[in-house]
């Protein structure tokens, strides 16, 4: 059969964050309030993980009220107005609606007219992984502008009585809006995915086994830090020097690192690994935010250009690894 | 094959890298947790660099198994160091 040719649509031959936005509920959480619930203490919290202190939500605030605080922010240090947006992808795995998306009804909420919009589920890689797809739907024609959320209410689905993971999480939303540029400004992905390793991170039962009355405990997060700090520091740094070679950038260029905030012990270790020099600048987020999953890397980044501890055009080193497993990498100059 | 005293020496530059915990505190008899202060986070940094340095593998399943330096040094020895 001799069909028509179909037009093309071609993109923008670049991509790059055009503003980042931040946003943290207002409740502050200690290490003393999480220890209410476990056997555990401030110092054995902060020597183990790093944390001193994490926001969470209020029970009536979605992760969507949370997702248009940030946007907000992002579309105003990007100085683009919502109905500016054609595609808006929210990253989150606490979003308790199986449908519809956060993504649809977040645009709503932002006033953006009728952007696509949906959600993708890569956990703490999430931001990473969003940022691969916005970059490619930008160059690949199908959208000129892109609003990426990474948001997450972990204390929804945090077991507060659970030893393993109860001082880790916290809730908060970071946004970017990604636009074309004239010159290369987010490095290309190197991701992949573990299924092998599904149990290390993972609620603990399916919806179906807690709507059948199996069980009568919500179902929670359940963490093997052990195996996660193993995968994280040894198979996942050589992730990141991949995606510094795949910028084409050695470690001596770099000026920022923002691993995922997942422990202060990961990051740590992983410089080591990475053997990154001392005049990189490291995201330590974590101090007092805590694990926010998808929308640690965005909130570390939006921290950081608010305190001037990086600036307009840095290159930064971002890299997410979560429950999957799956890991993202790419390097991006900082908006 | 490298003999207990090697393993136990090597061993113990390890911890003393990962923790700093003192070369000649890391005794067979020593427990990492209660007496070396080793956390479980520092294990696995012990454990894969003792993985590197003696060419054996240490899954994570077995490291709980490890309370001792005695029993890494063993466990190490039998896994064919």
């Amino acid at each position: 059969m001799t069909g028509m040719a179909l037009a093309p649509r071609a993109g923008a031959q670049y991509a790059r964050i055009l503003g980042i936005g931040a946003y943290r509920p207002s409740r502050v959480v200690t290490n003393d309030e999480i220890c209410e619930h476990i056997d555990s203490s401030d110092e054995w919290i902060r020597e183990r993980t790093g944390i001193i202190t994490r926001h969470f939500a209020d029970e009536d605030e979605s992760v969507v009220d949370m997702a248009a605080a940030a946007a907000e922010k992002a579309l105003a240090a990007a100085g683009i107005s919502a109905d500016q947006l054609d595609a808006v992808v929210v990253c989150t795995v606490t979003h308790l609606l199986q449908t519809p998306s956060a993504a649809a009804e977040l645009a709503f909420k932002l006033g953006a007219g009728t952007p696509a919009a949906f959600d993708i589920s890569a956990a703490c890689a999430g931001f990473s992984y969003g940022l691969a797809i916005a970059q490619d739907l930008i160059r690949g024609g199908s959208a000129t502008r892109v609003l990426l959320v990474g948001v997450e209410k972990l204390s929804d689905i945090t077991d507060p009585t659970d030893r393993g993971t109860a001082f880790i999480f916290g809730d908060g939303a970071g946004a970017a809006v990604i636009g074309p540029s004239d010159t290369p400004a987010i490095g290309p992905v190197v991701w992949g995915s573990d299924g092998a390793q599904t149990e290390a991170i993972i609620q603990d039962v399916t919806w179906r086994v807690f709507r059948n009355g199996a069980t009568h405990k919500f179902p929670s997060l359940r963490m093997n830090g052990q195996q996660v700090f193993r995968w994280a520091v040894y198979e996942i740094a050589k992730v990141a020097r991949e995606a510094l070679d795949s910028a084409g950038i050695g470690a001596d260029d770099l000026d920022v690192f923002i691993p995922h905030q997942a422990n202060m012990r990961i990051t740590d270790a992983m410089i080591k690994q990475l053997g990154l020099p001392e005049s990189v600048v490291v995201a330590r987020d974590i101090a007092e935010t805590g694990n926010t999953s998808a929308a640690s890397i965005p909130l570390a980044m939006g921290r950081m250009l608010e305190e001037g501890q990086i600036k307009s055009g840095d290159l930064a080193l971002l890299i997410g690894f979560g429950a999957g497993l799956v890991y993202s990498a790419q390097v991006v100059v900082v908006p | 094959m490298a003999d207990q005293k090697e393993i136990l020496s090597g061993l113990a530059e390890i911890v003393n890298e990962v923790a700093g915990v003192p070369v000649d505190s890391v005794q067979l008899d020593k427990a990492f947790t209660d007496d070396l202060d080793i956390d479980s986070l520092s294990m696995v940094e012990v454990v894969v660099a003792a993985e590197e340095k003696f060419g054996v593998k240490i899954p994570d399943d077995d490291v709980k198994d490890l309370r001792t330096v005695g029993d890494a040094v063993t466990y190490i020895a039998q896994a064919g160091a």
